[in-house]
């Protein structure tokens, strides 16, 4: 790994803030501006602005952009209409997992895909390898010319409003429309990834410094700040979202995590349809369930979890949860240990450090959820 | 810049000892606490523990990382900071005050000299802390 790091359209605004950038992904990103509990409480609080235009964005086009999509994808691309969101997964044939990403129906023969930073060139390779077959589908890596900016928290809405040229307030959620913020052309998709209210803005590369410089100025009055990848990563283990590489990956099955909500055999077939199916069937030997700490310990992705002295399990994530004050993971788990409430063991330096399998989302999501 | 108080000692591994009578306080740098973040969480030995120069004594956490903490000298644990169990985040506010965690009866003088002098410690840190 030679290869030099990339850089965001706002590298130079999050180190002019005093940033602490490290390497992500084979990006160089804000793990935090001032500290991470004080912007996870911003965010839950407030309103936080994260740059997220390492996130890789393709497009494809085509009287064939939907088949390429349902033979990619798990969830039902047919049931989206335009202006719409849809979580979904990219699987091997094995059921394992390429990525996961959102799809957007851009128009009636257009979508976009938004796929995790690391996961680019695999993705890219993935979804253009994988639907050759498939006619009149045209592919396009948007990655580098478009960034985007997370406005998340309870003031997000009025931040946002405040900027744009529409009404953002009539936006559902998993929706979107095109305005301008800032006086930038935007995709204001009301998405997140932090359990909180707010927006996901897709701008053009050049165009988003002068959104995130609007935004951060506006958003003064809402105590707006920065807010880098350390909280986003605490968020998101609140709500037991999964983390590519983390909780989910090429060896783990899409059943298992959890997003069997998103995985719609009914639609016909697809990649990883076979598998999954034969999963269902079988059953799950593992899930991945939340956990918290009855010991005083932190868990933390790797360590091994344990029932009476037997490995039956993983943590794939674990840290301390600010929102809910309490040592809080997600672990695979062997299917009759998955019950909330069953005692568990997370081997920690050595030592068998009680847990239990604890109800998920940790702190109650405040996403605006359809009337 | 980082406070580095010209009255105590110093490890390579960014722990601060101090003289008190016949006893030495131990706790992390203002560097180490900084380039930590937030501690969420702090393992200490028992009262009564032998500690080793230079081996780990213990563990400090932050939101995203755990460090290993390292003893300045050997000798018998006397004392400790139970405040940190509950309230962690006082390594970062305080860490040369409230947020000391350990005091070791040293069980030899010569390692005292082996620490690093204040100065020592900040041309280290000046050469990017390694």
């Amino acid at each position: 790994m030679s290869s030099p790091l990339k850089r965001t359209p706002l590298y130079h605004e999050h180190v002019a803030a005093g940033a602490r950038m490290v390497p992500f992904g084979g990006w160089e990103m804000p793990v935090q501006y001032t500290g991470i509990i004080e912007e996870h409480r911003a965010a839950r609080g407030a309103v936080g602005l994260f740059d997220v235009s390492h996130m890789g964005e393709f497009e494809v086009e085509g009287p064939g952009a939907l088949a390429a999509l349902q033979h990619l994808t798990t969830n039902d691309v047919a049931a989206l209409e335009v202006g719409q969101v849809q979580y979904s997964v990219l699987c091997y044939p094995s059921g394992t997992i390429v990525d996961d990403l959102t799809v957007y129906r851009l128009g009636d023969e257009r979508y976009m895909i938004t796929v995790n930073a690391g996961n680019i060139d695999k993705d890219w390779a993935h979804v253009t390898t994988s639907t050759s077959h498939v006619k009149d589908a045209r592919w396009r890596n948007a990655s580098e010319g478009t960034g985007l900016v997370a406005v998340q928290g309870p003031k997000a809405e009025a931040l946002v409003g405040r900027l744009a040229d529409r009404d953002v307030t009539t936006i559902g959620y998993y929706r979107f429309e095109r305005g301008t913020v800032g006086e930038v052309p935007t995709l204001i998709s009301r998405t997140g990834y932090t359990g909180e209210d707010g927006f996901e803005l897709y701008a053009p590369a050049d165009g988003t410094a002068q959104l995130w410089k609007a935004l951060l100025a506006a958003g003064r009055a809402d105590s707006a700040v920065p807010v880098g990848l350390g909280a986003r990563d605490t968020l998101r283990l609140e709500m037991k979202y999964a983390l590519y590489g983390n909780d989910i990956d090429e060896t783990t099955n899409a059943l298992e995590a959890g997003l069997g909500w998103v995985v719609k055999p009914a639609k016909g077939e697809f990649i990883g349809r076979e598998a999954l199916e034969k999963t269902r069937a079988e059953g799950l030997r593992r899930r991945l369930v939340g956990i918290e700490m009855v010991d005083k310990a932190v868990a933390r992705h790797g360590y091994p979890v344990q029932k009476d002295g037997n490995a039956i399990g993983v943590v794939t994530s674990g840290s301390y949860g600010p929102s809910v004050d309490r040592y809080i993971g997600i672990a695979y788990v062997e299917t009759p240990l998955a019950a909330v409430g069953t005692a568990l063991e997370v081997e920690i330096r050595g030592q068998g450090k009680a847990a239990r399998v604890a109800r998920t989302p940790f702190y109650p999501p405040k996403v605006k959820k359809p009337a | 810049m980082a406070n580095i108080p010209k009255d105590l000692k110093y490890t390579r591994e960014h722990e601060w000892a101090k003289q008190e009578g016949d006893r030495v306080r131990v706790g992390i740098t203002d560097y180490a606490q900084s380039e930590l973040g937030d501690v969420v969480f702090v393992e200490l030995p028992k009262i009564g523990a032998k500690v080793t120069a230079a081996k780990n004594f213990g563990v400090v956490e932050s939101v995203k990382a755990v460090s290993d903490l390292f003893a300045p000298i050997s000798g018998e644990v006397v004392e400790v900071n139970a405040e940190l169990g509950q309230k962690p985040e006082t390594v970062n506010q305080d860490p040369y005050g409230k947020g000391w965690m350990l005091a070791v009866k040293p069980s030899s003088k010569a390692e005292w000299d082996q620490l690093l002098t204040a100065q020592q410690y900040e041309a280290l840190i000046a050469q990017g802390g390694h």
